[in-house]
């Protein structure tokens, strides 16, 4: 059978090659899955394909015919019906739904937004995605923005549909309502392209499986051989075995209470209280924006909160950032570029940062903090394994383990807030921090753990909270109950 | 870059970024000599010659160079932490009164032990207050310091001008009283140039200044402010105290510049002394690069143009030579970011 969408492509950024002869071979009418680690080169891959970045050298076929790849850009590849979602969206905020549709192809100096708002509306029930194409877009949840630019990309022609991590910012329904979707479409005839690094999402929904490592394509997987093995797909994208998790043994009840809140109140966070046994890790599921930025603020001190803060049995909640770091909290922040990280400085001096106990009072202990860079970047496989580089220059996930490094290094931890402690970060990453949260309960920490990502609190944590409108509305044990929790279902 | 582990990678670039803008000073200054009707070959190598082979205009581009690179340092300590502190002028100013208020205040017996160091800490002192209330400012009530420092510069200007009318001037001068001669610190006896010990106490300065910077904890803790005041927040650093500290640090940086001009020259309040040195001390810490070694070589740079001009002016006017400084500054600014552009070479995309 001819393949819907046929390419072998290489690409090099100055000092970094990212695509060394990747291929992919899409069958039309499929849903087909592009998976691989952070800096695999998955949205570049896709990217390409779009039109949004020029490669620099390969092939590339639709339906069979040769496209030549020097002129293959946006527009190019629109009119050859191939359409992208990317990543993070691709909306300007302050125009509505059919102005960011038709931005580029207005045809002519007078706008004309009536017949093409009517058709995109149309189009949405057609296909099951429904929109408002008057509305604005910033004023749009993340889910019907998403839905917005697949129904855009569709109204313009798209019979190769791509979407660059399209689950990264649903809720877990939103996730299953997009899924059961793309499988539609496919049905339907469009062929799809996604990527992602999820492979429940991957079993869920994928004909073929493409997976890179580093710039190559290093295995196929496709249903009409055999329902796809996950567990192969994951050996194919790190490139090892991974490590089986162990659980942590559930503390006591006669261990003591390492983190302890009650009342605590500070914007859309309502009188949450809770305790953290010594050993215990805990999970705070929710969807974002519910509570879970403030909380972790509240407990870190960043922020003045009412209500008490108890680290270790002493009452913290009048004390300064330092002197609760000082009473035994590790703070994992949840965005790693707003407060975790200085991203021009490096591994070494990030690992280092605000840590007394490595660099002494006054005067830096150099080899000591040397000699803690070398022990982290060791212990956490943190790449490059280069004290000296800079944090901007590391992906995702090894930025992530440096701030994990360094907070969960502090000596004599009591309590462990971690805020999304592994998102936008790569299986193999996943599995070191994982790793690392595990061994600070086990050493005696009372471990929060903040996520949106269900799997992983499962996981992780002896027992799951559900925060919904800035309240602990109760715990769940099983991944549906959970879910229909966190909405407000039940 | 922060150099408090290793100076990194970086260090080269911000290196090509002060040559790339000296060369272009160089080139545009050519340009400017040449419309002026003079040969550019024949006034830089007047200038070179002058200030290298005669010793009174070595020693002017060496005091011009040791009040630049205390004012240089007192800004690059404030960009450090991420504050762009335009008042060196005004703590200047305030150094200057103070210092010589004191050094006319002290026992005409007092001897140089006690002398020098008193108005050394009065200067010091006088210029941290104004800094200090800058980053007070900013601090408790959010005001840019940019505004209030430029604001500071007005009133401090103002009120030594006061100051000098009603008590200070000595009949119908604008001169004050002379300081005690054990405040009066000797001169490095270059044939006659105002070049004195202040050089050897900023020498020093400069190098407390890289190794607080580099080699301690307060670095770091102001090296991290400047970068980013989030990451430095979680960690625990106190953002708003290490603000207000390093405002208070570059006053009294910029404040000790008035020892040169009170203590090793002048040795008296004069309307005026020192006037241009805190602002031309930004374009210092710009073309030093904020680094403490930088900031010494852009000082003597600097000095080099003001003293090479001085020595040239019967063929080419003085205001040319100004005008190198501005070029030199302006060259800077652009050759700053345009370094800064070029893609990282190992920064990868997923």
């Amino acid at each position: 059978m001819t393949a819907k969408v046929a390419a072998e492509l290489d690409k090099a950024y100055p000092g970094c090659v990212v695509l060394k002869g990747a291929t992919i071979r899409v069958r039309p009418g499929t849903v087909h899955a592009l998976v691989g680690e952070n800096g695999a080169g998955k949205s570049t891959l896709v990217k390409i394909l779009a039109g949004i970045v020029p490669s620099d050298r390969g092939t590339l076929a639709i339906d069979g015919a040769s496209v030549p790849l020097g002129p293959w850009n946006r527009i190019a590849a629109r009119a050859a019906g191939v359409g992208i979602v990317q990543q993070h969206g691709a909306s300007a905020p302050t125009l509505s739904v059919v102005e960011n549709a038709m931005l580029g192809v207005e045809g002519g100096a007078m706008l004309a937004f009536d017949a093409p708002a009517e058709a995109l509306a149309k189009l949405g029930k057609q296909v099951g995605l429904p929109i408002d194409p008057r509305a604005r877009a910033e004023d749009l949840p993340l889910g019907a923005a998403q839905r917005a630019e697949i129904v855009a990309a569709l109204y313009h022609g798209a019979k190769v549909l791509i979407l660059d991590e399209p689950t990264a910012v649903l809720t877990p329904v939103e996730v299953e309502g997009l899924l059961a979707t793309l499988k539609r479409l496919a049905s339907e005839g469009t062929t799809i392209i996604i990527v992602t690094h999820k492979l429940d999402e991957v079993r869920t929904v994928a004909d073929d499986v493409t997976v890179l490592r580093a710039g190559e394509t290093v295995a196929t997987f496709s249903t009409v051989d055999a329902p796809l093995d996950t567990a192969a797909i994951a050996r194919a994208m790190v490139g090892a075995d991974l490590p089986a998790p162990t659980k942590v043994p559930a503390p006591g009840a006669d261990a003591k209470i390492a983190l302890e809140l009650s009342g605590l109140k500070l914007g859309e966070l309502q009188a949450a209280s809770l305790s953290i046994r010594a050993g215990e890790i805990v999970g705070i599921a929710g969807i974002d924006g519910n509570g879970q930025r403030e909380l972790a603020l509240a407990i870190a001190g960043l922020e003045r909160a009412e209500g008490t803060v108890k680290i270790g049995g002493r009452d913290v909640s009048r004390a300064s950032p330092a002197a609760r770091l000082a009473a035994g909290l590790a703070h994992i922040p949840e965005d790693r570029h707003h407060g975790g990280l200085i991203l021009v400085a490096s591994i070494a001096e990030n690992l280092a940062l605000g840590r007394a106990d490595l660099t002494g009072r006054f005067r830096i202990d150099r080899a000591r903090v040397a000699a803690n860079a070398a022990a982290q970047i060791e212990q956490l496989d943190i790449r490059p394994p280069n004290p000296n580089a800079l944090v901007e220059a590391l992906s995702g996930g090894n930025q992530q383990k440096v701030v994990v490094g360094r907070e969960l290094s502090r000596p004599r931890l009591v309590a462990v807030v971690a805020s999304q402690p592994t998102r936008g970060v790569d299986l193999g990453a996943v599995a070191r921090i994982h790793e690392q949260l595990r061994a600070a309960a086990t050493g005696g920490a009372g471990v929060l753990v903040i996520s949106a990502d269900l799997d992983e609190l499962l996981a992780l944590c002896h027992r799951v909270v559900v925060i919904l409108r800035g309240r602990l509305v109760g715990e769940r044990t099983t991944r549906a109950d959970l879910g229909a929790l966190m909405t407000g279902a039940t | 870059m922060i150099a408090w582990l290793r100076p990194g990678a970086n260090l080269r670039r911000e290196f090509e970024a002060a040559a790339i803008a000296v060369l272009v000073a160089i080139a545009i200054g050519s340009v400017l000599m040449l419309v002026v009707g003079k040969s550019p070959a024949h006034v830089w190598s007047q200038m070179l010659r002058h200030v290298f082979s005669e010793p009174y205009w070595f020693g002017y581009m060496l005091y011009r160079a040791t009040a630049l690179a205390l004012t240089g340092l007192a800004v690059a300590i404030a960009l450090d932490a991420g504050m762009f502190n335009i008042g060196a002028e005004g703590q200047l100013t305030a150094g200057v009164v103070a210092c010589a208020v004191i050094g006319t205040a002290l026992p005409e017996a007092t001897p140089a032990i006690v002398a020098v160091p008193v108005c050394l800490l009065g200067a010091a002192l006088a210029g941290g207050i104004v800094g200090g209330i800058i980053g007070v400012l900013r601090v408790a009530r959010g005001a840019h310091e940019v505004i209030t420092s430029i604001m500071l510069n007005a009133i401090v200007a103002g009120m030594a001008l006061y100051l000098g009318n009603v008590a200070l001037f000595q009949g119908g001068t604008t001169t004050g009283k002379t300081i005690v001669s054990g405040a009066q610190l000797p001169l490095l006896g270059l044939s006659g140039s105002s070049a004195n010990a202040t050089l050897v106490i900023t020498i020093l300065v400069v190098a407390l200044v890289w190794w607080l910077r580099s080699r301690t904890t307060w670095g770091m803790a102001w090296l991290a402010v400047g970068r980013d005041p989030a990451a430095a927040r979680s960690v625990g650093i106190d953002v708003g105290r290490v603000r207000i500290l390093a405002m208070v640090g570059s006053g009294a940086l910029a404040g000790l510049a008035a020892v040169n001009f009170v203590m090793g020259h002048k040795h008296a309040f004069e309307e005026g002394l020192g006037r241009g040195t805190g602002l031309l001390g930004i374009s210092v810490a710009l073309l030093g690069r904020s680094h403490p070694i930088g900031i010494a070589v852009a000082a003597l740079l600097l000095g080099f143009l003001s003293a090479g001009g001085l020595s040239v002016a019967q063929e080419v006017p003085k205001e040319l030579t100004e005008m190198l400084q501005g070029v030199v500054v302006l060259a800077v600014a652009c050759a700053g970011p345009w370094v800064r552009g070029k893609p990282n070479p190992v920064k990868g995309a997923a």
